[in-house]
């Protein structure tokens, strides 16, 4: 097995003040909370999602609801996978037809997670404006998708791995990379997430 | 978590944890039905054919709007218009079919064993939609399923079977599904409809429907197959409605909360009075809405299983 090397990108206290950041920033651009909706995908996007209503409702006294997406029905790979993945449960219990989208995910990597959740939204109706908020944007789309809103840009090779761990259902609150590959020392680049790597979670 | 096989032939055997997955996944597609774009891309490019031997109104048209819904493409077979009147044999009606390029097939056919024969002349994903006497998988993982949607659970639960037990592919069903997810099981029916060696089945046996329905909390009441009945197997309709029919005299001996279900067709009067079959506690039309979802996640959880992997 390659000896991996485990980095932390954001604590608990950086999770925080990105999604905070965020959420200002969601208002600003929209003017307030008024005609928004914020869908999470599932699993890490959904938890996201509710932090980000929640905040918003801290600042701005206003509770926007909240969706949980499931995209794996909209998946692109459905013909090359052996089995299916698990399939949850998406839950989007308001109307989004002229509502201003907010799509929540941790991590952004190729884009494709993205373009499902955009053909999945648009079948519940047609929004006047989707955005994106990603916690962590580490480069390598394969298609044409940009976020709004972005936690933390990390430059990353495409064989490393981020994996975002939140309390809800981690019982501990980071963001961490693991490096691939033990050709590298990555001590020398003191540490610092580039060249090999893997692929997101 | 996955499925072992990349058929559903039956429910006997299957593990509860296997059980479990279909009707979690089952629960995901029932929230598409209720969606205004009742669809969703997943099986866009795949065929699957509707094999229907025998008679069917609602397990046909809910595995095509399934399939629909999946976006998948769908062929109907049924076997009057086909060449099986000119002498064809079902092998050859299925090989030629399958030279088509399908990829999954559903078969219902009036004799027992017909999905596994088609497992080994085929290289489709086999579905069973009812065969014989023996199983009807996907009516019994909708009976489980409308059950665990209103108790929130399968197990420690009581369910009684009625009437014909032995001609009654859904009843075998049930039992190997409820047994596996830790329900009790009860069959009630007349010695004459109760099969060779029912014991062999490990539920409760009863020939009195008071008993049987004593304390249970769901009542599964089964059609009296009509077209089964030349045999004589009970003295008159009159006899069986008064010794078996589920009236609503006899829901008092139910517990509280109690479930009434019927997979269809209906006999009213027969083996179901029409006021207790369109009662509040009769689940009858969600048990075909819930189907849909059902058959949904049998289709997307054996599609993609290839022939290489098993079997």
């Amino acid at each position: 097995m390659p000896r991996k090397k485990e980095e932390v990108l954001l604590d608990a206290q950086k999770i925080t003040r990105a999604t905070t950041r965020i959420a200002h920033e969601i208002l600003e651009k929209n003017s307030g909370a008024e005609n928004l909706v914020i869908i999470g995908i599932l699993r890490r996007g959904a938890d996201l999602a509710k932090r980000i209503a929640e905040r918003i409702k801290q600042i701005e006294g206003v509770e926007v609801p909240v969706g949980l997406l499931d995209i794996n029905l909209y998946r692109d790979d459905f013909h090359s996978r052996l089995d299916q993945p698990i399939v949850q449960r998406t839950e989007i219990l308001f109307d989004v037809v002229d509502r201003n989208v907010i799509l929540v995910d941790d991590v952004l990597f190729t884009g494709r997670t993205i373009r499902a959740a955009l053909d999945a939204i648009i079948d519940f109706g047609r929004p006047r404006s989707i955005q994106l908020a990603v916690l962590i944007d580490r480069g390598h789309r394969e298609l044409p998708i940009r976020p709004d809103y972005v936690g933390k840009n990390i430059p990353t090779s495409k064989e490393d791995r981020v994996l975002v761990r939140l309390e809800e259902r981690d019982n501990c609150e980071e963001v961490i990379i693991e490096i691939a590959g033990l050709k590298r020392k990555t001590a020398r680049s003191g540490g610092r997430a580039s060249g090999k790597g893997g692929k997101k979670k | 978590m996955k499925l072992k096989s990349r058929h559903l032939l039956g429910l006997e055997g299957m593990a509860g944890d296997e059980l479990k997955l279909i009707l979690d996944t089952a629960e995901s597609f029932r929230e598409i039905i209720e969606r205004p774009i009742k669809k969703v891309p997943t099986l866009r490019g795949m065929t699957v054919l509707n094999l229907f031997y025998e008679p069917s109104t609602r397990t046909r048209i809910s595995f095509e709007l399934a399939e629909k819904r999946l976006s998948a493409d769908t062929i109907n077979f049924s076997k009057s218009m086909s060449s099986v009147t000119k002498g064809e044999t079902l092998k050859d009606t299925v090989q030629n079919i399958e030279a088509l390029k399908i990829n999954m097939i559903v078969i219902r056919h009036s004799s027992s064993g017909v999905p596994y024969y088609l497992t080994q002349c085929t290289d489709s994903n086999i579905i069973n939609a009812g065969d014989g006497r023996h199983e009807h998988p996907t009516q019994a993982l909708l009976d489980m399923f409308t059950i665990r949607r209103k108790y929130g659970r399968l197990d420690g639960l009581r369910v009684v079977l009625i009437g014909d037990i032995k001609h009654s592919r859904v009843v075998r069903s049930n039992i190997w599904g409820l047994k596996a997810m830790g329900a009790s099981v009860a069959v009630c029916g007349p010695s004459t409809l109760l099969p060779y060696e029912v014991e062999k089945f490990g539920v409760d046996i009863y020939t009195d429907l008071d008993k049987a329905m004593d304390g249970a909390d769901v009542v599964n009441i089964m059609r009296i197959q009509l077209e089964r009945q030349q045999a004589g197997l009970f003295p008159s309709m009159r006899e069986y409605t008064n010794l078996f029919g589920v009236t609503r005299d006899r829901l008092r001996l139910l517990n509280k909360n109690y479930t009434i279900m019927h997979p269809g067709p209906i006999n009213r009067g027969v083996e179901v009075t029409s006021d207790v079959a369109d009662s509040k506690s009769s689940v009858i039309l969600e048990q075909v809405t819930n189907g849909q979802a059902v058959r949904m996640a049998i289709l997307y959880l054996l599609s993609g299983k290839k022939r290489e992997e098993g079997e």
